[in-house]
């Protein structure tokens, strides 16, 4: 206290107008300007990675639905199917007879091409068996003049949208350089065109081999299966146990045990539910492996907390005057909760299993675990029952089977695989905002 | 309804009986002290036992590694936004790039992973690798701790960025009236104010990203590598525990044997891990909340 009579004389106050900005007062300017600056930089920052994932998923995802067709005017005479017929190598006559007439096509389009029977299979794949199962199921069709749509070689698809290009393929067994001469022939008279995918829609996985006939329809089937199983476990089990906890536990130990454990549950990695269910539902319960089931099941268990923190919350949200209001003219705690309180929750509710849902669809490391990775989906199940207990796959575990694959064909259907799924969790997302906007109450 | 609310229970003893189970099986063959402070990842497929070295360290540190890049791109990025968002920005701008940024955290982690294998792998390799932009020859392959790293920091954007904005909206306005009175400029109020008065709820926020990061899993087994190494090279491919779950169980090895059994040692390992730091984050967090209500 007794300094403070000493210590003003220290310097003069210099003579500053308010009008001047002192170097201290620019600095700490700049100083502030700086800090926004960096706050900006950062949400570009976030933005900018938004931005090249979604331009990268859909640069590279978009060839996935289109493919490269042949297709070609074709006459089969019932002489050359009785010719092709008595042979021994039956589906080689049947391409022999497209490849001329295919070259006979090209004379009269004045262009000339060199190619022999090996250059039109790298580029059209195996004409013959198609045709000849086509002659077989419509032998009424000999003579006539039949419109085909062959799909191309995965080579020739890659050059059509530019994966593969004259400088970086090498001559192979599956593609040769001057192939490409005689695709952009056949580009130019418009018999190589592109055209929707829909056997990438609806169609089962392939062979390793054949990434141009890859499709994700299979997998789609075994996602629905599994959200089946998760709605119809996750949706009834997550509300008792929220109105439970929320409208008639007692507070004690074993209630508090519950919720330390669902708060908990929520944090644990994905990958232990996997564990789980790997050692519970196949390893002792013995259910089968790579079914949609046990998917189910594990992603139910991994959903659940989810869907108990969200309905919980849509619980306490409707004001207590409305279960005052129902004991008060008589109603049973039961009724009060069931007809009153649960119809005003129900928006909430559904909300948030539907993000819930969305979350499951997603998941891709518990699945790796019970067996839906490796396993090829070559066809859809057979009944409804089936589509529980068959080997399925679902749709990420499809993806990552296929980013997995050596072929570099399959790397475009992994990324048009993530465009489905992106687009199933847009639609899950935007009905949950319209069912928030449209039943939201404000109490 | 009692019953359906016990599930969450049984669920844990069911997660926590399966582990320690076949965790005990494993130990049964394989040593405990060279399961934990083995600096050798080498499963043997061919035989049972004997000719596996299955030390953890090189997973766990793999795990960190890629963890801590993660952080690095996360936290810088997560908070200055949070701060931004919540102190500076306009209603507007707040509207539009505050979903924008969830949208980050709602996308499956698969498509990360794909986008670290195929996009950002290739990117990094035509930027540090052989013949690149630099002119360095430090990346040799697409896969490596700074691929992870990356596209894992940038799935973790929203976590941090979401929890700190709402911690730091619930800081007082007070305390900003009072600093600005003392004549302090707005960044000087946040740096010396209001992050001091948010910092044990942030780090609760930075500690849940952290056991987000290392419970992950697509990302690194897509965008990782597989080779277990203890390395300080980012540019190098390494391996995590959760990539080695998923190689240890989808192989064909059979379940009783140590190669197979080693999985749920890790599983438990990574278990106990983030459980740990969630409790401490919710410890923390909750903590911190009592001060002003």
């Amino acid at each position: 206290m007794t300094d403070a009579s000493v210590t003003p004389t220290a310097a003069p106050k210099p003579n500053t107008s308010l009008h001047q900005t002192d170097a201290r007062t620019r600095k700490r300017n700049a100083a502030e300007k700086r800090f926004k600056a960096y706050g900006i930089a950062a949400i570009l920052v976030g933005v900018t990675f938004l931005v090249i994932l979604a331009v990268s998923i859909i640069r590279s995802g978009l060839p996935a639905f289109t493919q490269t067709v042949i297709s070609v005017p074709f006459t089969l005479t019932q002489e050359q199917f009785d010719d092709a017929e008595s042979q021994l190598f039956k589906t080689k006559a049947y391409s022999g007879h497209f490849n001329s007439a295919l070259v006979e096509t090209l004379k009269a389009e004045g262009l000339e091409v060199s190619a022999d029977a090996k250059a039109f299979e790298r580029i059209l794949g195996k004409t013959g068996g198609t045709l000849r199962e086509f002659y077989a199921e419509n032998p009424d069709k000999l003579g006539q003049e039949v419109d085909f749509e062959l799909s191309a070689s995965s080579r020739v698809d890659g050059y059509m949208n530019g994966r593969v290009t004259r400088e970086n393929m090498e001559d192979s067994r599956f593609l040769e350089k001057a192939d490409l001469d005689t695709v952009d022939a056949l580009i130019e008279v418009g018999i190589i065109k592109e055209a929707f995918n829909w056997n990438f829609i609806t169609g089962a996985d392939s062979g390793v081999d054949n990434p141009g006939g890859a499709g994700i329809g299979a997998s789609v089937v075994g996602s629905f299966f599994m959200m089946l199983v998760v709605l119809f476990l996750s949706l009834p089990i997550g509300v008792a146990a929220s109105i439970y906890l929320e409208e008639f536990a007692p507070q004690n130990k074993f209630t508090d045990l519950i919720e330390v454990n669902i708060s908990n549950l929520a944090a644990v990695p994905s990958i232990v539910f996997g564990i789980l269910g790997l050692a519970v539902f196949i390893q002792f319960m013995h259910l089968p492996q790579s079914a949609p089931l046990v998917g189910g099941l594990v992603l139910t268990l991994m959903t659940l907390p989810t869907i108990i923190i969200s309905t919980r919350a849509s619980l306490k949200a409707v004001p207590p005057s409305i279960r005052d209001a129902a004991l008060g003219v008589g109603a049973s705690k039961m009724q009060a909760v069931f007809h009153h309180v649960l119809p005003l929750a129900m928006p909430g509710i559904l909300t948030g299993t539907i993000i819930g849902l969305a979350q499951a669809l997603g998941e891709t490391a518990p699945l790796l675990l019970i067996g839906m990775v490796g396993f090829v989906a070559r066809g859809y199940p057979d009944g409804f029952i089936a589509g529980f207990t068959e080997p399925n796959s679902a749709m990420p575990a499809q993806i990552y089977t296929w980013a997995a694959r050596a072929d570099v064909g399959f790397y475009e259907k992994a990324w048009g695989g993530i465009i489905i799924l992106l687009l199933f969790l847009l639609t899950m997302n935007i009905l949950a905002v319209i069912l928030r906007r449209r039943f939201e109450r404000r109490w | 309804m009692i019953a359906a609310a016990s599930i969450a229970i049984l669920t844990t003893i069911g997660i926590v009986l399966s582990l320690v189970f076949n965790t005990v099986e494993f130990f049964r063959l394989y040593n405990a002290w060279d399961f934990f402070f083995g600096v050798e990842w080498a499963p043997s497929f061919s035989g049972r036992g004997g000719a596996s070295e299955l030390g953890v360290l090189p997973l766990l540190w793999g795990t960190l590694y890629i963890s801590i890049v993660a952080l690095a791109v996360a936290i810088p990025i997560g908070l200055f936004s949070a701060i931004y968002l919540s102190e500076y920005a306009s209603p507007r701008v707040r509207a539009i790039a505050k979903p924008a940024l969830e949208v980050l955290a709602g996308i499956p982690t698969i498509v990360y992973g794909l986008f670290a294998l195929l996009t950002v792998g290739p990117l990094l390799v035509s930027v540090f690798g052989e013949g690149g932009y630099l002119g360095v020859d430090w990346q040799g392959g697409g896969r490596a701790v700074l691929t992870a790293g990356i596209v894992m920091g940038m799935m973790l954007i929203p976590f941090v960025s979401s929890l700190s904005d709402d911690i730091i909206n619930a800081v007082p306005q007070a305390m900003r009236d009072g600093s600005y009175g003392l004549g302090a400029t707005q960044s000087e109020t946040i740096r010396q104010v209001v992050l001091p008065a948010a910092l044990p709820g942030i780090v609760g926020a930075i500690l849940l990203a952290a056991s987000r990061a290392i419970g992950e899993t697509m990302i690194v087994v897509l965008g990782a590598g597989a080779a277990a190494r203890l390395s300080l090279n980012p540019f190098e491919a390494m391996t995590t525990v959760t990539a080695k779950i998923v190689s240890q169980l989808t192989g064909d090895s059979d379940f009783a044997s140590p190669e197979a059994l080693v999985a749920f040692a890790l599983g438990m390992t990574l278990f106990v891990l983030t459980l740990g730091l969630n409790v401490i984050a919710l410890y923390i967090v909750r903590k911190y909340r009592e001060q002003y209500d």
